[in-house]
């Protein structure tokens, strides 16, 4: 789905990282971990197609990101389902709205019933009409993963997606990704959480891959 | 008929892209503002186009045709020399009339300098002889030759002097009314071009939303476009129509007399003016398109 072959990344003239390889096979569940600063973020951009790899190729189902033209990438993220830690919402729309947005933008007809269904399984159905500045952080990041899956995309990546939730909601929204992976979609979520991978390991297999020292490493039994 | 259903989508619109984008206030103003001035300023310019360039035609036409003899010679001898003329005018091929002006005549073309009530039977002026050409035209040379040795107090002028100046001058007078059409329709532009880019930096979280969730940049530009595309054409439409109107209440030429009361639109040409809407929706839909998509672009 998503392969990375000896990928780097420079900004600025300093290496972020680089030989970074990484294969995101259908079904899977990855976790992404490193320190702060570590290039998590980048290299999430780098499998949706937001970034180009300096070095190296990165395949998005098969094809190089580099050959892809902007209509493409448009094409390839309608596949890729992203929450972002600040949610990125329309604040002008209803939570209902921004949650349709990607079936908007693709030209497609939201089926209201569907709609009601999902915003019943994330627990936002009395926050339909509300706009996104109403809800709270738990709320925004639930809504953020309507949103990244009401395309049934089959890959989710997620940047921090509890880094301003409490271990409750973090633990809500965990069961809600774990159920969206047992339903065949790919996962990878990047966090420093650890709490949370462990929490992730105990309902499902899960490889945790950490970023340190401009290296993409497998970590060990220590989490 | 594709280039029209496109058109007429992009006028329809829709719904779910146009809530997408919010509407920023102060870009619609000046968009409205700026087409709706400009409309008005370009109904002014055409309407002196397109009056110059009748005036040029009929200056044209009128003075190729006609032309004038004038009579010096001491008062007892301009009857016999006004006769004398008159006869080598009808017998000479090419010239289909020709009358001597009569004293009411000559006083009002004096009138201007002189008022209304000036002693022309007192005065030592020429005696004019109005000449008009038939189709075919008549031989200059060969006339002036005949009249120098028959009537020698007469010279005929054929107003090529300032028929070509003044032609030419119309003729200028409408080419700068059209290149002005132009530059309001650049400056048009410009302006709406930064309108929108002022929209789209405005929007730029909007388009960092839009692109995650898998918009293409067309469907992006698209919004911007349509919104930009019917606020010039509503702007134009009522600048136009102020225009038009204030074109319409000008003073009749039949009433002052003047050139620059033949200012306006006669017959069809009163539905120029309805183009220029048209004219003001188009380059706003071309700027927004090249605007957005090159911002779209740098953006990305």
């Amino acid at each position: 789905m998503i392969e990375l072959d000896n990928v780097a990344y420079s900004y600025g003239g300093a290496e972020l990282f680089s030989a970074l390889n990484l294969q995101l096979a259908p079904g899977s569940f990855h976790f992404l971990t490193g320190p702060s600063g570590a290039g998590k973020t980048t290299l999430l951009k780098l499998c949706y197609g937001e970034l180009i790899a300096t070095g190296g190729q990165v395949r998005l189902f098969g094809q190089d990101s580099r050959s892809l033209d902007r209509d493409s990438v448009a094409d390839t993220r309608r596949r890729i389902g992203v929450v972002h830690q600040d949610c990125q919402f329309l604040d002008h729309l209803s939570v209902a709205e921004n949650i349709a947005l990607p079936l908007t933008v693709a030209g497609q007809t939201t089926q209201a019933a569907d709609l009601v269904d999902l915003l019943g399984w994330v627990g936002l159905t009395r926050q339909a009409d509300q706009l996104p500045p109403q809800l709270s952080g738990g709320e925004r990041q639930r809504a953020a993963l309507a949103r990244a899956v009401i395309m049934s995309p089959e890959v989710i990546l997620a940047d921090e997606p509890t880094g301003n939730v409490d271990w409750e909601m973090s633990q809500r929204l965990l069961a809600l990704l774990v159920e969206l992976n047992k339903m065949g979609k790919t996962v990878l979520i990047a966090t420093h959480d650890i709490s949370l991978i462990r929490a992730a390991k105990a309902q499902v297999s899960a490889r945790v891959l950490r970023l340190k020292d401009r290296r993409l490493q497998l970590a060990g039994a220590d989490l | 008929m594709d280039f029209i259903a496109r058109v007429l989508t992009l006028l329809s619109g829709d719904p779910q892209a146009d809530r997408a984008v919010p509407p920023t206030g102060y870009t619609a103003r000046l968009t409205l503002l700026t087409s709706g001035a400009m409309a008005f300023l370009a109904v002014f310019a055409l309407a002196l186009s397109l009056a110059t360039g009748r005036l040029a035609d009929r200056w044209s036409a009128e003075l190729a045709q006609t032309s004038t003899l004038r009579i010096s010679a001491p008062a007892d001898q301009m009857d016999a020399q006004t006769l004398a003329a008159l006869e080598v005018l009808r017998t000479t091929p090419g010239v289909a009339d020709a009358r001597a002006l009569d004293a009411d005549e000559q006083r009002a073309l004096l009138a201007p300098w002189f008022g209304p009530d000036l002693p022309v039977e007192t005065l030592p002026i020429p005696q004019l002889i109005e000449v008009i050409a038939d189709g075919t035209g008549y031989d200059t040379a060969g006339l002036r030759a005949r009249l120098q040795a028959e009537v020698p107090g007469a010279v005929l002028d054929d107003h090529t002097r300032w028929r070509e100046p003044l032609v030419e001058a119309a003729s200028r007078l409408r080419l700068l009314g059209f290149v002005s059409i132009l530059l309001i329709a650049g400056a048009t532009g410009a302006m709406i071009t930064l309108a929108a880019n002022a929209a789209l930096a405005a929007n730029a979280q909007l388009i960092r939303v839009m692109r995650l969730v898998g918009a293409r940049d067309i469907y992006i530009a698209r919004a911007f476009v349509r919104r930009f595309t019917l606020r010039a054409l509503l702007g134009a439409a009522v600048g136009t129509a102020i225009g038009t109107l204030a074109v319409l209440l000008l003073p009749s030429t039949d009433a002052a007399g003047g050139f620059l009361t033949g200012l306006g639109f006669q017959g069809w040409h009163w539905l120029w003016p309805l183009t220029i809407p048209i004219l003001a929706a188009f380059v706003a839909f071309v700027a927004t398109r090249q605007a957005a998509l090159r911002t779209l672009k740098e953006q990305s």
